[in-house]
Parts: C-alpha cells; sequence; structure tokens
C-alpha cells in the first residue's frame, strides 16, 4: 500500500482487490468484476479501475500519529547574530575533499571552522537549529573538530543524534551519554554515576570532580581502587594530573606497588613532578651520585658515571630495567633517574652554580647529549621555567638551528613552559636568525593569534624566502599555519607583498606569481578571520 | 529604496548557484582578497575585478535590480550560470564588509547595464505596441494545430490498444518484459508529439522493479493514461476547463493568457530536477493579498541551471499569470515591480486532515494531480518505525513522508529545527504522502529550506 492511509470510506476494498487480480493475470485467464456489458474485458477493467484509482485517491485520509518524540532540551545560550549565522553556514558548506592541487588564492574555509568554533564557543552563543546536522557530519568527519563542535551544537545535537545513527558518535564523546553530568554537589547521585556508570562516564565524572576539587576526585577514586581493572585504574590514574599537588603523595607511594607495570610507572611519573615527594628525593639521591664536577682539568667539567644496575628500588620507583633496542642499558637508566630527579638538586650538586651556568658547563665523555635531554625532559615534566629558559639558549645562538644537543621537538617542550609572551619573544628571535625552514614545530606552540613581534619575524622571514627566489609551497605549512595564527590586524601590511616582484635572473622560473597568490590567500584570509570574529560580536543593546 | 534594504544574505545568493561545486567555489570567492575595483551602486548594480589564474582578471557585473530577475555578466570561460565569480561577488557584496562599497560604475559595467536595460525597455514597448505579431499567420497556426491533433490521436488511439493487451495477457508479464516494452511505447508517443503522455509511459516502465505494491501501482497508472486517452478522444464533449487540463496533461503547448494578478508573492519553495536532457525548476508562490498558490516552471539545458532564480523566503511585488486548465496552478512571471525583499509573511497553515481534503477536492478538477501544495500549521516530525511522519500537535492524525522525502538531508534539517515541537511546514501532499519543501519555526524565525 503506497497511500497515506487506507481509504477509510472505500465502499468496496474487495472489488479493488479483485480488479487487480485480474489486472494482474490478465482479462484472457480472470473475467474482472462490475464489467460493463457491450465493452471489451480490458478497457472495461481500465475504466474501474480509473474510476477506483481517483475515487481512493480522493478518500484518503490521514494516518494514525506515532508517539510523538519527547522535546529537545532547552538551549539557554543566544542566537548567532544573523551575519555569524550565515558565516557558519558557509564555513560548513566548504567540504574538504575537491580536488587536490594549487591552492590559488582562495582560503581554506574548513581550515576556519575551529576558530570560528572556540570564538563562539567562548562567547557561549547557540548554533541556529537547522546547521545542526552540518555540524554533527563535519564533527563526525574531523575528530580534532569534535569537541569543539558539540560543545557549540549543544543539547539539541544530542537530541538529534538519539534519532540518526549516523550521529551515535555524538552520544559517546559527549560525557554521560548525552546526558548531562549529575550535580556535583549531590554526594548520592554522584556516587550513583561512580558505581554504575559506564567507563566513559566515569572518567569524565571523574576529571569534572578533579577540576573543581583535587582531593574529593582522590577520594572518590580509593573507595573502588582495589576492584577496578588495571586499564581503567591506569586512566583513572592519569587524571590526577590535573591540579597534581603533595597532597596526592600518599595515594601515589601506594600505587608504586600496583600489580600493573604501567600503573606503576605512571604513578612514579607523577610522583618526580612533584619535586619535594619522596620519591623525587630517592631519585636526586641516585642521580646526583652518577654526576660530579671535575675540578682537576683547566676548566670545571661535568662527569658522569652511569649506573651500572637497575636495583630493586629503582624499579620500584618506575626505572624501566630494560632498555629499548640500541639504547646502552646504563645510559638508559642514567637517563631516567635524571629525568625523574628535582632539578633543584643540581645546582648544590655543581657547586652553587645557576641553571644557565651549569648547562654551558663542558661535560665529559660525550655524555652531553644524555644528559641535556635528560634535564630537557625534567624540566617539562617539573614546568620549570629558569631550567627550560638555560636549556634552550638564546635563540641567536648558532647551534639553536642546527643538530645540537637539544632536538627542536624538545625545544618546542621547553617552550611550552614559558609564558605566552616569552614563548613568542624566543621564536620570533630564532626566525630572525635561522629563517622558517626549521621554525614550524616551534611555532605550533606558540599562543593564537601571534603576538606583533612574532607575525612580523613569520612576514620578514617569508618575504626573504621570496626574494631568494624559491617556491612558495616550500613553506606551504608555515603560510598555511599564519593563514591561521597571524593576527588579523596585520593584514594591512602585507599590501605591499601582493604584487608580483620582477624575477631575479636566479629565480625559480614563476616563483613571484606564486608568491603574489600565496600572499594573496594569506591576506584573504586574515581579512576573512577579521570579518568572523566581528560577526561573533555579542550585539550591543542598544542596536547598531 | 536603500541598497540596504535589497542587500541579500549569502543564502539568497547561494541560491541562484546552478550546483553544489559552483555553490562551493562562489563561497571562497567571497572574500576581499581575490577582488579589486569592486563597486555597487543604490539601483543595484554591483560590479568588480577579480584576479583568476591568467593575466588578466575577470570583469564581473551584476544587475539585481533588473525586474526579470538577476542579470549576470562575467569575462570568465565558464559556461556555468550565474558563474563563480559572480556568485562570490554577490557574496562579498551581501557580506557588507565595505569590501563592495558604492561608487559610479566603470564604462565597462556601465555599458553592459545601459545595454541591458535598453533592450528591456524596447522589449516591453514592443510587447504593449503589437503582441499579434509573435503569433504571426492565425490561420497556419490553425492548420498545424489541426495536424498536431491528428498525430496526437493516432497516438492516444495506439496507445489505448497496448494498454488493452497488457491488461488480457495480464500485468504479471509486464514484469518480465521489461523497461524496453515501454521505452519503444514511449517514443512511439514522441513521435506523436504527444510528450506528456510519453513521460507517463516512461515511468510505468520503473513501477515493476519499485519493490513491493507494484501491480497496485502499475494498474493506477495504467488507468490514469488510459482515462487521459479517453479524455482526449472525447475532448469535445468535456467541459472547456477540463480539456484544457487534459490538453496539458497531453504535453500541448499552451500559452499564460489569465489575467493577470499584481500581488506581493512569497517564495515558498526553489528546486530542480534533472534528467539527462533537462533541468526543471519549480518555482512555489504564494499571494499575500490574494492567497493564491502559484508554479513558476522553467527549464534549463542538462547541466546548466534555469535562469529564473527566487530566493526562498523573500517576497516579490509582481504579476503573474496563470495557464489555462482546471485546477491548475501553473502560472507564468509577468511584471516584477520590485526586486525579492525579506518578509515576514508566512502562508496560514491547516492541519494534516485538511490537507488530504484538499488533495482530495483538486482531484475533481485533475484527476491526474499526484500532489497538492499544502502549508501544515503546528505538526511535528516523528519517527515511525524506519519511516518519518508529520503528526499534528492537536489531534492525533499524521500525514507520512514520502520515500523521496525521507532520503533527503532536508529531512534532518526539518527535524533539528522542529527538536520536538511543532513548526509550520510548506509542501505537496498527496498519494504518496507529504514532501516538505520549506519550514518556519513556531516563534520567530526565517524560513528554512528543506529542498
Amino acid at each position: 500500500m503506497n497511500s497515506p492511509s487506507v481509504p477509510a470510506d472505500s465502499p468496496a476494498p474487495a472489488a479493488w482487490e479483485e480488479l487487480v487480480t485480474a489486472a494482474l493475470l490478465g482479462t484472457d485467464r480472470r473475467t474482472p468484476p462490475g464489467s460493463a456489458p457491450g465493452r471489451e474485458a480490458p478497457v472495461a477493467l481500465l475504466d474501474t479501475a480509473a474510476v477506483e484509482t481517483v475515487r481512493r485517491r480522493a478518500g484518503l485520509k490521514p494516518a494514525r500519529a506515532a508517539q510523538r518524540p519527547r522535546p529537545a532540551p532547552e538551549d539557554p545560550r543566544p542566537a548567532l547574530p544573523p551575519a555569524a549565522a550565515r558565516r557558519l553556514a558557509m564555513l560548513l558548506a566548504d567540504r574538504p575533499g575537491g580536488g587536490g592541487g594549487r591552492r590559488g588564492t582562495a582560503p581554506d574555509l574548513m581550515e576556519l571552522l575551529p576558530q570560528w568554533l572556540a570564538t563562539a564557543n567562548d562567547r557561549g552563543f547557540a548554533p541556529p537549529p537547522e546547521t545542526l546536522p552540518a555540524l554533527l557530519d563535519a564533527a563526525r568527519g574531523r575528530t580534532d573538530l569534535r569537541p569543539a563542535a558539540l560543545t557549540f551544537a549543544g543539547p539539541r545535537a544530542v537530541w538529534l543524534a538519539r534519532l540518526n545513527p549516523d550521529w551515535r558518535f555524538a552520544l559517546r564523546a559527549t560525557p554521560g551519554g548525552g546526558a548531562s553530568l549529575p550535580h556535583l554537589d549531590d554526594p548520592a547521585e554522584v556516587q550513583q554515576l561512580w558505581q554504575e556508570g559506564l567507563f566513559a562516564e566515569r572518567v569524565a565524572l571523574l576529571s569534572a570532580i578533579r577540576s573543581r576539587g583535587p582531593a574529593a576526585a582522590r577520594e572518590l577514586l580509593t573507595t573502588t581502587w582495589a576492584t577496578e581493572r588495571a586499564e581503567d585504574r591506569l586512566m583513572f590514574l592519569d587524571s590526577l594530573r590535573t591540579g597534581l599537588g603533595p597532597d596526592d603523595e600518599a595515594f601515589l607511594e601506594q600505587a608504586l606497588a600496583d600489580r600493573s607495570r604501567n600503573v606503576r610507572a605512571t604513578a612514579a611519573e607523577l610522583l618526580s613532578a612533584l619535586p619535594g615527594s619522596a620519591l623525587a628525593a630517592r631519585m636526586a639521591v641516585r642521580a646526583a651520585a652518577c654526576v660530579a664536577l671535575d675540578h682537576t682539568r683547566d676548566v670545571p667539567t661535568i662527569t658522569v658515571e652511569a649506573p651500572h644496575e637497575c636495583d630493586a628500588g629503582m624499579e620500584r620507583d618506575g626505572v624501566v630495567a630494560k632498555a629499548p633496542a640500541g639504547r646502552g642499558e646504563r645510559s638508559w637508566w642514567f637517563g631516567q633517574l635524571v629525568e625523574a630527579a628535582p632539578l633543584g638538586t643540581w645546582p648544590g650538586r655543581l657547586g652553587g652554580r645557576t641553571p644557565g651556568e651549569i648547562v654551558a658547563l663542558p661535560v665529559g665523555d660525550d655524555w652531553q647529549g644524555e644528559l641535556h635531554a635528560a634535564w630537557c625532559r625534567a624540566a617539562v615534566r617539573q614546568r620549570d621555567g629558569e631550567w627550560a629558559r638555560a636549556l634552550l639558549g638564546s635563540p641567536a645562538a648558532p647551534e639553536a638551528g642546527g643538530p645540537g644537543a637539544v632536538s627542536l621537538a624538545e625545544r618546542a617542550k621547553l617552550l611550552g613552559t614559558l609564558g605566552p609572551a616569552e614563548r613568542a619573544e624566543w621564536v620570533a628571535g630564532f626566525i630572525a636568525t635561522h629563517g622558517l625552514s626549521e621554525a614550524f614545530q616551534l611555532l605550533g606552540v606558540c599562543a593564537v593569534p601571534w603576538s606583533g613581534p612574532l607575525g612580523r619575524a613569520v612576514v620578514d622571514a617569508l618575504n626573504i624566502a621570496r626574494d631568494a627566489g624559491s617556491y612558495p609551497w616550500s613553506f606551504s605549512g608555515v603560510m598555511g599555519l599564519a593563514e591561521r595564527c597571524l593576527d588579523p590586524a596585520e593584514a594591512s601590511r602585507l599590501d605591499g607583498l601582493l604584487a608580483v616582484p620582477d624575477e631575479p635572473e636566479d629565480a625559480s622560473p614563476g616563483a613571484g606569481g606564486y608568491w603574489a597568490e600565496a600572499f594573496q590567500r594569506l591576506v584573504t584570509t586574515l581579512r576573512l578571520r577579521a570579518a568572523m570574529l566581528d560577526e561573533l560580536e555579542i550585539p550591543s543593546p542598544s542596536g547598531v | 529604496m536603500t541598497q540596504q534594504g535589497v542587500r541579500w544574505t549569502a543564502d539568497q545568493v547561494l541560491a541562484m548557484a546552478p550546483d553544489a561545486a559552483s555553490r562551493k567555489a562562489g563561497s571562497k570567492l567571497g572574500a576581499a582578497g581575490p577582488w579589486s575595483e569592486a563597486g555597487s551602486t543604490d539601483e543595484g548594480t554591483v560590479w568588480g575585478l577579480c584576479k583568476g589564474s591568467g593575466s588578466k582578471p575577470y570583469q564581473t557585473v551584476i544587475d539585481i535590480a533588473d525586474a526579470a530577475g538577476p542579470a549576470y555578466k562575467c569575462s570568465c570561460p565558464s559556461r556555468k550560470f550565474p558563474c563563480k565569480h559572480a556568485l562570490g561577488l554577490l557574496l562579498l557584496w551581501a557580506g557588507g564588509e565595505g569590501s563592495v562599497p558604492p561608487a559610479p560604475p566603470p564604462d565597462w559595467a556601465e555599458q553592459w547595464i545601459k545595454g541591458r536595460r535598453q533592450r528591456a525597455e524596447d522589449k516591453r514597448t514592443a510587447g504593449a505596441s503589437g503582441s499579434s505579431t509573435a503569433s504571426g499567420d492565425p490561420e497556419a497556426a490553425r492548420r498545424r494545430a489541426e495536424r498536431r491533433a491528428v498525430r496526437v490521436t493516432a497516438g492516444a488511439t495506439e496507445l489505448e490498444q497496448r494498454l488493452a493487451d497488457l491488461l488480457r495477457g495480464g500485468l504479471a508479464g509486464a514484469e518480465q518484459a521489461g523497461y524496453g516494452l515501454w521505452e519503444e511505447t514511449a517514443a512511439r508517443m514522441v513521435d506523436a508529439q504527444a510528450p506528456g503522455l510519453a513521460a507517463r509511459v516512461r515511468e510505468l516502465g520503473a513501477i515493476p522493479a519499485s519493490g513491493p505494491g507494484w501491480p497496485v501501482r502499475l494498474l493506477e497508472e495504467c488507468a490514469l493514461i488510459h482515462l487521459l486517452d479517453q479524455g482526449w478522444l472525447r475532448r469535445e464533449r468535456l467541459p472547456d476547463a477540463l480539456s484544457d487540463t487534459v490538453r496539458s496533461r497531453i504535453g500541448l503547448p499552451a500559452s499564460a493568457d489569465g489575467p493577470p494578478v499584481r500581488d506581493r508573492w512569497l517564495v515558498l519553495a526553489q528546486y530542480d530536477t534533472a534528467d539527462v536532457k533537462l533541468t526543471t525548476r519549480r518555482i512555489w508562490l504564494y499571494g499575500a493579498d490574494s492567497g493564491r498558490t502559484a508554479l513558476l516552471l522553467s527549464y534549463g539545458a542538462a547541466g546548466r541551471a534555469p535562469e529564473l532564480a527566487l530566493p526562498v523566503g523573500l517576497a516579490l511585488e509582481a504579476e503573474v499569470v496563470a495557464y489555462p486548465g482546471a485546477g491548475q496552478l501553473r502560472a507564468a512571471l509577468g511584471e516584477q515591480f520590485a526586486p525579492p525583499e525579506p518578509t515576514a509573511i508566512r502562508p496560514p497553515g491547516v492541519t494534516t486532515a485538511e490537507a488530504t481534503a484538499r488533495y482530495g477536492e483538486a482531484l475533481r478538477d485533475d484527476p491526474w494531480l499526484d500532489s497538492v501544495p499544502v502549508t501544515l500549521d503546528r505538526v511535528v516530525p516523528t519517527p515511525d518505525g524506519d519511516s518519518w511522519q508529520l503528526a499534528d500537535a492537536d489531534s492525533d492524525t499524521a500525514l507520512p513522508l514520502t520515500p523521496a522525502a525521507r532520503a533527503r538531508p532536508g529531512l534532518w534539517h526539518l527535524v533539528a529545527l522542529s527538536g520536538g515541537e511543532p513548526v509550520k511546514v510548506f509542501g505537496e501532499c498527496g498519494h504518496r504522502g507529504f514532501t516538505p519543501l520549506t519550514a518556519w519555526p513556531e516563534g520567530e524565525g526565517k524560513a528554512v529550506r528543506l529542498c
């Protein structure tokens, strides 16, 4: 039956059924009902069927209503300003996957979506409901977008996801399977979710409580710790990273004796990030025993005597005994000891020197790489800005760009311990000296939008690269970052770079035009970002 | 009128795009970067230079204020219409970021605009002075129509014979006969200059493969073709209006000759359907003062969008002229007095029971109608097993969605818009179910396109 419903007042459904049967079998085999005499049988059948068809259609009535869905929960956030709503629709309409090739002058709108979502979330707007399907599709396709997209999409998206299997992920990705977390102030609700919830719900609950009160989360965890599975213990333990403090030491010390090696290692790592912990003190003793200052040489020199064995105490404190393939056991153990020892140990051990002076000391017998790398890891783990600064050195130092003791990856992590302004300043200095070819990783840790000096350093370096005659796609990574991270206010400063320059003789053919195109896209994207942010301004109550 | 008043939204601009690829390409160009010397006038002209891959930038100019709908010109080689540059420039203008400042038009833009307006003016005066010249010699036209009627009669008679043969042997045989039988019959109807019959016959071919219940559908459609054949063969005995309806269903040409109705026409929906040769665009209008609903049809060659484009949710002051035929909603757009503007008008709605009753009544004038345009008030999109329905918020009745509507992304826009609360929905209601085309939220809020 293809009709909305059976016609209620159809006089004779049986007659219609007979008609269909006769039509199916053929009038040669079956005489149709109600044949008027004098009409050929097939024609008579068609006559009757035509009347019946129109009668059936004209007699259609609505069907019974099915169980209506429960209305979506209220979204209390204010609606997006109209211009921002249009922008969102446009950003969402720009699906990736339109043939590769040269990027041309047009901005990559999809790349702007994360920034748009972050700003909209900051300002607390609600999406227009009809954009929810596109938002959910975007979140489905790109896991990196997912948290921001789902936050922005809000409660109605979760309601919608229940109705469409394609969007199930939104139920999993939202804490509590779509239901919001219980009131954290209600101990009964918290206890119930902690006891009965799914693993993801429990992790979300623990994290939420931890960020409000570290002790409460630890106490909740203690109640069930002994009965949790090893994988779950690992994840729960990991949530203690947030708000880690001296109060956690007793719990972590106890976890050092855990049955699971991964749990033990994580507990040790967390303890070593607490410089005042007993574990840190034990590691300090061990590490200090390996490092000494040799005054007998012309200049004071650090000497290293790596441990000869990994004893049970070391293993209990998280030192992994078995070295990975290709690494010497002793240097492997040594690295772990130094990494876990509080950095405060070293000035006392090395003649009262500052971190800067210590890093400058020569190290005997090729141990410098191992020692500095371990200090880097310690500085990152202990978030020690002074040591990070010392290990980073001057951005303009000749070895800063080369294969020095400290790799770019380590530098990026060290930069993470510094404040945003200092970080940007260091990277700007680095780019000014070394250019852009090594800067990508370092730029990635800088705060967005880039500070004025950093942005200028990047643009100057791009300009220098252009003048040198290379192709812009050698810098496409940095270009892409610049499109997303440069302060939109810088757009007007770039105007001078939009012209196609005269080509020097030794330049790569056509490079000038490609550069003009690349800068064109940069400027276009910056303008677009400026417009995007303006549109997301909270409208003034008086209207414009 | 100020320019701000006619400035479109990005949605409206994108509604003009001939296809998804143009929409995307246009979106990317809707940023200041590649454009230079862009400007606009209060009269609704927008122009700019767009840097492309070549050395010479493309010249793009758009006349939005033209009474016959927006007109575009671009020096790019694209065959798409409007091209991505025109869309991009309109988006830039719609964005209102000051990238398209008011300015006197440059020569190249002004020449085109002036030429266009002059031609439009000439056409109008010519049309007013001597409209009879277009139809040529009335006697020759009458003879042509007679010859064609003879051929259609021959076609209808042959089709009746084929239908009788089919019913004599049984529909079960049609399943094995497959597509070829119908394709050949359809070709015979094309030869008979009865395109309406040809299209119906071609659709018969798809029914045996259309899933459970196909014999019922096949019998229904055969019976309605039979009814149309018989209507044609006895057209002299039909009332004039029904006879006109039969002629239009057969596919004979007619011209819109009803009295012009001037109104504020709300654009309810615009959607395209395409086959290998032709893109058909349907635009539903609702007259705010007359309460009438009218359908504009326009056509484009395969892959090209028809030129007429009216953004959903806007209203335009214009004359609309009906085509002949009882219960026929098709009309032609006559003179436009102002470009489309945003409006708060919404069509009044009915219940689901009233909607089916309206379809039933419409069949009295035109038994071949598949559906009628209807606005439903206060309905809730409701899942019903694997399917969906629109359920009245205030009673226990509902209209199931058509299979086509269930497969469209617009369904999810509708469900998201509703959030389980009642919405107002315009669409097509018929024996296959309801196809939603546009929806409005219960409170304030603009029209949301679902197609």
